[in-house]
């Protein structure tokens, strides 16, 4: 460390560590260590039973089929609304493409309460889809509602910048082979948008299984039916089950860690193939 | 064929658009399937939040903020977001001082680790803080003892709000520090500033945008945060009970309607942060432009 600080002209090396390891060590690093630590207050078929109840193996299946079903809907919907906002030109195009990012700004539980009243019976949206017997609010396609919801901006935004500097020269070389739109399309610019759109699938994934404001409202929180997994955790964190609540949040973590795991090679992958 | 090459190559541009150009059925149908997609599951949450709010009225609205709980809500929500973003300021700016100026064994590691907290669920952010600090948590036993109260009260609402916004600050700044590289400091140093100087008058202005823009999206999140402020407050009305939580308790109470009202300041909140976002990217855009313009005419004048 000393080596490098004298080479470097700039000051402020040891300050700067010293303050953002101690600062991502005490607030992040140490605590989430802890939840590791903690789930050895349970043996080992203790922990198994813990994170393989029928309560919660129901609630798995309820947040990550909801979760995939989300984030493959907003795959090629989020595609479509990059090229859309990329490529053409309409009226209030900037207006939308602000909007995109509303799921990030706007408060879980306000997503939560609002979708909620759309959906419901007598809600804008429950009063068309009930009719014809399509229940919405406190069923799993609610949950599905406000993950997509939340899921909606990450593959737009990973799309995005990719489709813009996406060169308009292969393109018109693959036109200019006789290839049609369409087929230039689909052979030449999705195969290249591919590892962009996996991205964004996958965080929104991410995102989606960790979520709990904007689910509680619309899912109705009936266990084994349309409970979640993070729902599950704080209910046994109020049951005084601090152990069960700790494997289950291990369990989630492992998962979470994973995926970023993958975001983060499949992004290397990318950069070295447009390195070379 | 001659005949073709030479028209070709006098309609260069106008051809080339044409060829990369999109039918017409599709360009209508993708705008038309992105636009319903964009109204269905985003302009119509958002209406739904104000007309619901002003369901009984102005009157009905304003009654919904005279309340002492909501009031107490507010001020909670804004006390938190006060100590929480500017100590996630200081981290950003520091971490991307280290990242982008220096290189030291574990910079990817470290870079990578900012991430984390994007990757956890809010509410394993608030359970972590629960293990150590709760009753029944590692320091539970000693902080009784000594009287502290760190979960089910402010402090443990604000630990779990500087969780979830860890990250947005430093996210903003390392790729902007990292392409602006660090010349322009070496050439302050070298001229006699002194390090603070040097990162006042030449750092600072440079990222300044770029550090506004993470501010407000590390606000927005800390003043929104439901997860993890509700798994370590208690919901102690008038005490533990920010902005988010207000609207959860109204709403559940069946009082829908001051539910939106609340919830309706939330939106603004997040509409601002979208217009200031907008209005970032387009200063970012001009100060790129005009700095390729500079550049355009310094070659030129050679």
């Amino acid at each position: 460390m000393m080596r490098i600080k004298k080479r470097s002209v700039i000051p402020g090396f040891g300050l700067s560590v010293g303050f953002a390891l101690t600062y991502l060590s005490v607030i992040i690093l140490l605590p989430l260590a802890a939840t590791f630590i903690k789930t050895a207050d349970l043996s080992w078929t203790q922990f198994w039973s813990a994170v393989t109840s029928d309560r919660v193996l129901a609630s798995y299946k309820v947040t990550f089929g909801a979760s995939l079903a989300a984030a493959l809907f907003n795959m090629p919907c989020g595609l479509m609304l990059a090229w859309v906002l990329v490529r053409y030109d309409f009226v209030g195009r900037r207006v939308v493409d602000a909007l995109v990012d509303l799921p990030f700004a706007l408060p879980t539980a306000v997503a939560g309460i609002s979708l909620t009243s759309l959906y419901s019976t007598n809600g804008l949206f429950g009063k068309l889809l009930e009719p014809i017997g399509i229940k919405v609010a406190y069923t799993p396609i609610g949950i599905w509602v406000a993950l997509t919801f939340i899921g909606l901006p990450f593959v737009v935004r990973t799309v995005q910048p990719v489709l813009q500097e996406l060169e308009p020269e292969i393109e018109e070389a693959s036109a200019t082979l006789g290839a049609s739109r369409l087929q230039t399309i689909r052979r030449v610019v999705l195969p290249g948008l591919m590892p962009s759109v996996l991205t964004g699938f996958t965080l929104a994934f991410a995102r989606a299984i960790g979520e709990y404001g904007s689910v509680v409202f619309i899912s109705g929180n009936m266990p084994m039916r349309t409970e979640i997994t993070p729902l599950l955790i704080i209910t046994k964190l109020e049951q005084y089950e601090y152990a069960e609540a700790t494997a289950l949040a291990v369990v989630m973590l492992v998962i979470s860690f994973a995926l970023l795991l993958f975001i983060q090679i499949v992004q290397g992958r990318l950069q070295r193939r447009l390195g070379t | 064929m001659a005949g073709t090459i030479s028209t070709l190559t006098h309609v260069a541009g106008h051809s080339r658009r044409r060829s990369i150009e999109d039918p017409r059925w599709l360009r209508w149908l993708l705008i038309g399937g992105a636009l319903s997609f964009v109204a269905l599951f985003l302009i119509m949450p958002l209406a739904v939040v104000f007309t619901e709010a002003l369901r009984k009225g102005w009157s009905a609205y304003l009654a919904a903020f005279q309340e002492p709980d909501a009031r107490a809500a507010i001020k909670l929500t804004l006390l938190v977001a006060v100590i929480a973003v500017p100590l996630n300021m200081v981290f950003g700016l520091a971490a991307a001082w280290a990242i982008t100026k220096f290189d030291f064994r574990g910079k990817t590691v470290l870079t990578s680790l900012i991430d984390l907290p994007f990757a956890v669920s809010p509410v394993i952010a608030g359970l972590v803080y629960v293990l150590l600090f709760g009753a029944q948590g590692w320091w539970g036993p000693w902080l009784m003892e000594h009287d502290i109260k760190i979960i089910f009260a402010v402090p443990g609402i604000v630990l779990a709000t500087v969780f979830v916004t860890f990250p947005f600050v430093a996210r903003e700044l390392i790729p902007l520090m990292q392409s602006q590289g660090k010349n322009e400091e070496l050439a302050a140093l070298t001229l006699g500033a002194s390090g603070w100087q040097t990162f006042r008058r030449v750092t600072l202005p440079n990222i300044k945008w770029g550090l506004f823009y993470g501010v407000i999206l590390c606000n927005a999140r800390a003043m929104g945060e439901f997860g993890a402020v509700s798994v370590v407050s208690g919901h102690v009305r008038g005490l533990t009970n920010t902005v988010p939580l207000h609207v959860e308790i109204l709403y559940n109470e069946y009082n829908i309607q001051a539910s939106f009202a609340v919830a309706s300041l939330l939106t603004v909140l997040a509409l601002l942060t979208l217009v200031l976002k907008a209005f970032v990217e387009w200063r970012h855009q001009k100060s790129v432009q005009k700095a390729d313009a500079v550049e355009t005419r310094q070659f030129a004048s050679k």
